[in-house]
């Protein structure tokens, strides 16, 4: 009974992980975009093109590598034209990022389409093609040691690069963000750009930067989604991700940290609702999975309406850079 | 002057658009010296100093620091040159703390732990120095405005600053940090620095400076020495020999009191006291002129009384009854109702919007009118037929209702605007900044229909930066300085000295 | 910064040179994966409106986009940008399939009247709760309409998958409606009429498009309501000058916008399927976003960029059908460059046009 529930438990904290990794880059991904001063609401569709592409180079060259680097050189390319239409151009952002999104759901599946002749999704991939689950050290001999050794083993150990990767990067988010001169000025710019104008840097180049740093994070996020979560593009497959990175970027208050937490939040949400399905709960009854779906967007509405806490966006978000006259 | 000047501008020109804000500025600041620079608003002070800084490019001109010609293309090239600004609007991260304030841009590395380090020790010794005690912990948010400024001043003292520009510096500031400020401008000139001091305030120029710019109108008229000057001289030369344009008035006969403001205060949204009790009153038949330089509370009171902007109290009797509490939507409707016309000082942002036509904008706050349209709906006829009789009798050029409002001149805009408002026959007129940015011809029609409604017996409150045009229309003038009335005139008992030195908070009435 | 341009160039030429900019970068897609453009752009019209029954469909797309395009100009004439147009169609479904399936005891006449305005009511309702919040609350109402399509498909797929189901199906839909209970199909219309007709999804609910655009007219060009709000869209200041209540305004126009995008399913659900499938919707809420960007905020604009954009589905179609390596998404490539050039990169194409013409003005 007690084996059960920790066998219940190990395997839910690592599915939860999984979920977690996508929505934790895109968050730090729009972490960058937002503190620049740029909304992003076109993560979901850097997202998407670089699912596409990593998927789609992968299958051609075999590497999950090189499905990597397509990956992150489409969503950066993506981020580019987002930041001349925001940056250079002075477009509207919000108009520019819905674009991008509805620009990759059509192009992704069109292509996948034409090339790969299986209704818009691109070839099931072989394993040499994927970034494969990674034994950590010792955890087939640690296994058997209760409670911290099959946690080490089911939870810790037995995920792909990618998954470790992302973890890495969100103390290494955190500390370019708060202990580098990139995260000063980027913090800064967001806030007041007249201030980093006066104080001798570009506003321009410095939202570029960050909007490549957005793009590199999306482009990561999109081939974990097809290339090491899934073995394969399919249409459509962020399926709403990319929001949900946004909502968990709000939650976490424009912070690294919190808003990964905010991922694992709704991450966790997302394991349980497969196992929660059609179980009676005590007290509760049966809880609609649709309900546990809806959590985080109802969660990020009530938060920016101030009902509970209040979220403040940099100052300068959703504003074109002019100088006065 | 000896030696090599530390600061020379020499044929810089600036235009804006049809605005010309800066004509052939020469001017020569010498080393270990602080240069006042005065003018009324307007004057192209501030662009004259954003030029320095790099913020705007001049058309024409050239500058030199310590006699080497520099290019400054941006604030990049002018911190490297020595010069640093404290702007008069704060150009600080407000949710940074005020160390990371001061490292943005100045960080010491790809990392900011090392700077951090260096910045920590360097600023103690500077604060010790020049007496700037701040926490460099503290969010700049939590700052009040006087220790935000010394955030401004150790920046630009950390960067290397040998050239200092401060732009109006003590808007913001009690007496005693003015003091503190002025103590430490000239332990910096002791050390042979150097200070560019921008400010309307006589009474700190003659305290402060060694030598004095006066600007009028986007030019130097005249650089003295602070010594051998005196307030009266400048406030003449600030204010100008005004050539007075010609409005045939007879002498005013107020009748009953119209409006009367009783000890109105206003704290705007970041806490600041706009107005400190102000307290008048205008009758029937006069007008009565509210002079200053702007930002000394005059935008506030208009907004008040146009039931736009809150009161922290005091009330507003209109025709022996008070007015309700203003701030709301509903409050400026009701004072509309009341027969209460506004004629806002920002055009474009306020009186009309560019994008409509000119007959939408005509009816901007009139849009409820009974004989615009039958029940929810408007008939353009309606407005057009409105439109063209206000066109016809405001000779607003081109008489053509359908025009966007953007695409009129500035005059012709107000006209419009100044058409509506009268065209309601109000009993109470309140102007704000009537002739700003308009042409000649359109100033002279516009006072003379100001005039001809006073002369039909309404009460018209006059709010000017132009000294002239409150010459020339009040019959009586107050001047507004630091959110009161510093003092009352009479038309006939006011000279331009006068007046010059109660704007410059100077002097009691 | 305008610039000012003839007027023909703003409002004609600066929008076709957009719309030239997203077709070029189309056919270079349709290039990269080995087709000729010319011969794809012959199928696609020849597919929209080559046949009569291509007309049917272009047109039943068209009033889709026609709704949700309103929705979206409405809203931004008050300076808003709506992006909930998809979950407030979404709801505005229930309100019509609701009324419909209860009510359907009703004569025709009274029950279609009701489900029209239950579609209109819900929608309002999904629209004005983020307008609320953005005046009352200060929650941005781009974010909040976003996360309002969300909660939208997690309730309807509930209502769908627990509640409204119709057991005897395998897939969450309900039962049909009674056929007094649906909009009257085109086909129908013209048999009443004693002609023929080709069969397509064409129904009455165009006609209430039409209505509707001129509705959108009337109310933003020739209303005070209407006045109030394009003043509080082009400037807070000037409209507290006014007297206008910019907070009640954001209200009403998100309210508005939310129901004119809820008459999407009398087209949809009561005209269409005539019975509420899972996701009806489409994505065409999403479209409402280009079309109202190309069509420029008017009526006349939305409903012939909505044609334009219906051809395209409706052509769309046949050409994934003739074409085996073309994908029907080809439109949505279309769509989101035309989001990208009508919308974000608007200007773009201004300054070389504002020096051309001033050039061309200048005495020689």
């Amino acid at each position: 009974m007690m084996d059960d529930a920790l066998a219940q438990a190990v395997s839910l904290l690592a599915s939860t992980l999984r979920l977690a990794v996508p929505l934790v880059l895109a968050a730090l991904a729009g972490l960058f975009a937002e503190r620049s001063g740029v909304v992003d609401i076109g993560l979901e569709g850097k997202m998407l093109a670089a699912a596409f592409a990593s998927a789609a180079v992968a299958h051609v060259s075999g590497s999950p590598w090189m499905g990597l680097t397509a990956a992150v050189a489409v969503s950066c390319a993506l981020a580019g034209v987002h930041a001349y239409a925001c940056v250079t151009q002075r477009g509207n952002q919000v108009v520019a990022g819905m674009a991008i999104n509805v620009l990759a759901a059509g192009t992704t599946v069109v292509l996948a389409y034409a090339w790969f002749n299986e209704g818009g999704n691109t070839p099931a991939l072989p394993d040499p093609a994927r970034f494969r689950a990674i034994e950590l050290p010792l955890a087939a001999a640690l296994s058997g040691v209760p409670v911290l050794g099959r946690i080490y083993a089911g939870v810790v150990s037995g995920h792909n690069i990618l998954v470790y990767a992302a973890a890495m990067l969100v103390p290494l988010v955190s500390f370019v963000v708060f202990r580098t001169r990139f995260g000063l000025r980027l913090r800064a710019v967001g806030e007041n750009p007249h201030a980093v104008d006066t104080a001798g840097i570009s506003v321009s180049w410095l939202r570029y930067r960050a909007m490549f740093a957005c793009g590199a994070l999306c482009g990561i996020a999109g081939a974990y989604l097809s290339t090491a979560q899934g073995a394969a593009f399919q249409r459509e497959m962020t399926a709403g991700r990319g929001f949900l990175a946004l909502a968990a970027l709000i939650f976490g208050k424009w912070m690294p940290v919190p808003a990964v937490l905010a991922c694992l939040l709704f991450a966790f949400a997302d394991a349980l609702q497969g196992r929660l399905q059609g179980v009676e709960l005590p007290g509760i009854g049966v809880v609609p999975v649709q309900a546990i779906q809806a959590m985080p967007y109802l969660l990020t509405v009530l938060l920016l309406a101030g009902f509970v806490g209040r979220a403040v966006a940099p100052k300068a978000s959703g504003v074109p850079y002019a100088k006065e006259k | 002057m000896e030696g090599v000047a530390a600061l020379a501008l020499s044929g810089v020109d600036k235009r804006f658009g049809a605005v010309h804000a800066n004509r052939a500025i020469d001017l020569s600041v010498a080393p270990g010296s602080i240069h006042g620079i005065v003018g009324e608003n307007g004057a192209g002070k501030s662009t004259l100093m954003g030029v320095v800084y790099g913020y705007y490019r001049p058309d024409a001109g050239s500058i030199r620091v310590d006699g080497t010609p520099v290019d400054i293309a941006s604030p990049q090239d002018a911190i490297r040159a020595g010069i640093g600004m404290v702007h008069q609007h704060f150009m600080l991260v407000e949710t940074f703390t005020v160390l990371e304030n001061i490292l943005l841009g100045a960080e010491g590395g790809a990392l900011l732990a090392r700077g951090e380090i260096e910045a920590r020790e360097g600023l103690a010794r500077l604060m010790a120095e020049y007496a700037l005690d701040v926490d460099l912990d503290a969010r700049v948010a939590d700052l009040d405005v006087g220790a935000q400024q010394r955030v401004e001043i150790l920046k630009a003292l950390w960067r290397g600053a040998r050239i200092l520009i401060l732009d109006e510096p003590t808007a913001v500031l009690t007496p005693q940090e003015t003091d503190r400020l002025f103590a430490l401008l000239a332990k910096w000139r002791a050390q042979g620095r150097t200070v560019v001091l921008i400010t309307h305030k006589l009474r700190e120029i003659l305290a402060i400076t060694d030598r004095v710019t006066v600007m009028r109108r986007g030019a130097v008229v005249a650089t003295l020495e602070t010594a051998r000057t005196s307030q009266d001289e400048l406030a003449e030369l600030m204010v100008g020999r005004r050539v007075l344009l010609r409005v045939d008035k007879r002498a005013a006969v107020p009748g009953a009191e119209i409006l009367r403001a009783e000890n109105l205060r206003h704290v705007d949204v970041r806490g600041v006291e706009r107005l400190r009790g102000v307290s008048f009153a205008v009758h029937a038949g006069e007008i009565v002129g509210i002079a200053g330089v702007s930002g000394n509370g005059q935008s506030e009171l208009v907004e008040t009384l146009a039931g736009l902007k809150p009161l922290a109290g005091g009330t507003i009797v209109y025709k022996g009854a008070r007015l309700g509490p203003p701030g709301t939507a509903d409050a400026a409707r009701a004072v509309r109702h009341a027969h209460i016309a506004h004629v806002p000082e920002d055009r474009l942002r306020m009186g009309l919007i560019a994008s409509f036509a000119a007959r939408e904008s005509a009816i901007l706050g009139y849009h409820e009118d009974g004989e615009l349209g039958p029940g929810p709906f408007l008939d353009p006829d309606a407005t057009r037929r409105r439109t063209a009789r206000l066109m016809a009798a405001f000779d607003v050029r081109p008489p053509l209702p359908d025009l966007r409002s953007g695409s009129f001149s500035g005059g012709n805009q107000q006209k419009i605007v100044l058409g509506r408002e009268i065209d309601r026959d109000p009993d109470l007129l309140i102007v704000g900044q009537p002739t700003r940015g308009v042409d000649i011809g359109a100033i002279e029609f516009i006072h003379r229909r100001l005039v001809a409604l006073r002369d039909a017996g309404k009460a018209i409150l006059l709010v000017s930066c132009e000294l002239d045009e409150i010459l020339s229309l009040a019959d009586r003038i107050l001047v507004m300085f630091d959110g009161r009335i510093a003092g009352e005139l009479p038309r006939a008992g006011a000279d331009e000295k006068h007046l010059g030195l109660l704007m410059a908070g100077s002097a009691a009435a | 910064m305008t610039g000012d341009l003839p007027r023909w160039v703003d409002l004609g030429l600066l929008p076709l040179a957009n719309l030239a900019a997203a077709l070029l970068i189309s056919s270079l897609v349709v290039l990269a994966i080995g087709i000729d453009p010319r011969a794809a752009l012959a199928i696609l019209v020849h597919g929209a409106v080559g046949y009569p029954e291509a007309w049917g469909y272009t047109l039943y797309y068209a009033t889709n986009f026609v709704f949700t395009g309103l929705a979206v100009a409405v809203a931004f004439h008050a300076g808003l940008f709506n992006i909930g147009g998809e979950g407030q169609a979404y709801v505005a479904g229930l309100g019509a399939t609701l009324v419909c399936l209860g009510l359907d005891a009703l004569p025709g006449f009274v029950v279609v009247p009701l489900a029209i305005l239950a579609a209109a009511a819900f929608g309002a309702a999904w629209g004005a709760i983020p307008g609320w919040l953005q005046a009352r609350r200060g929650s941005h109402v781009v974010i909040t309409t976003i996360m309002f399509n969300f909660l939208a498909a997690a309730l309807m797929t509930y209502l769908l998958s627990n509640v409204l189901l119709d057991p005897t199906y395998g897939s969450p839909e309900t039962r049909r409606f009674a056929p007094h209970a649906t909009m009257w199909t085109f086909s129908e219309l013209a048999a009443r009429l004693g002609f023929q007709a080709p069969r397509s999804p064409l129904n009455a609910a165009t006609l209430l498009a039409l209505a509707a655009a001129a509705f959108v007219w009337v109310y933003v060009w020739r209303t005070r309501a209407g006045y109030a709000l394009r003043t509080v869209g082009a400037s807070e200041q000037a409209a507290r000058y006014a007297g206008i209540d910019p907070a009640r305004t954001v209200i009403v126009a998100m309210a508005i916008s939310g129901a004119l995008a809820g008459l999407m399913p009398v087209n949809e659900v009561m005209g269409s399927q005539q019975r509420m499938v899972l996701a009806f919707t489409g994505g065409y809420g999403f479209v409402g976003i280009a079309v109202a960007l190309m069509g420029r905020n008017h009526p006349v604009g939305v409903c012939l960029a909505a044609l334009l954009f219906g051809a395209l589905y409706q052509g769309g179609s046949d050409l994934a059908f003739e074409i085996s390596t073309i994908n029907r998404d080809l439109v949505i490539v279309i769509q989101g460059l035309v989001i990208l050039f009508c919308g974000a990169l608007e200007n773009m194409f201004r300054p070389a046009l504002a020096a051309f013409f001033s050039r061309a003005k200048a005495p020689a």
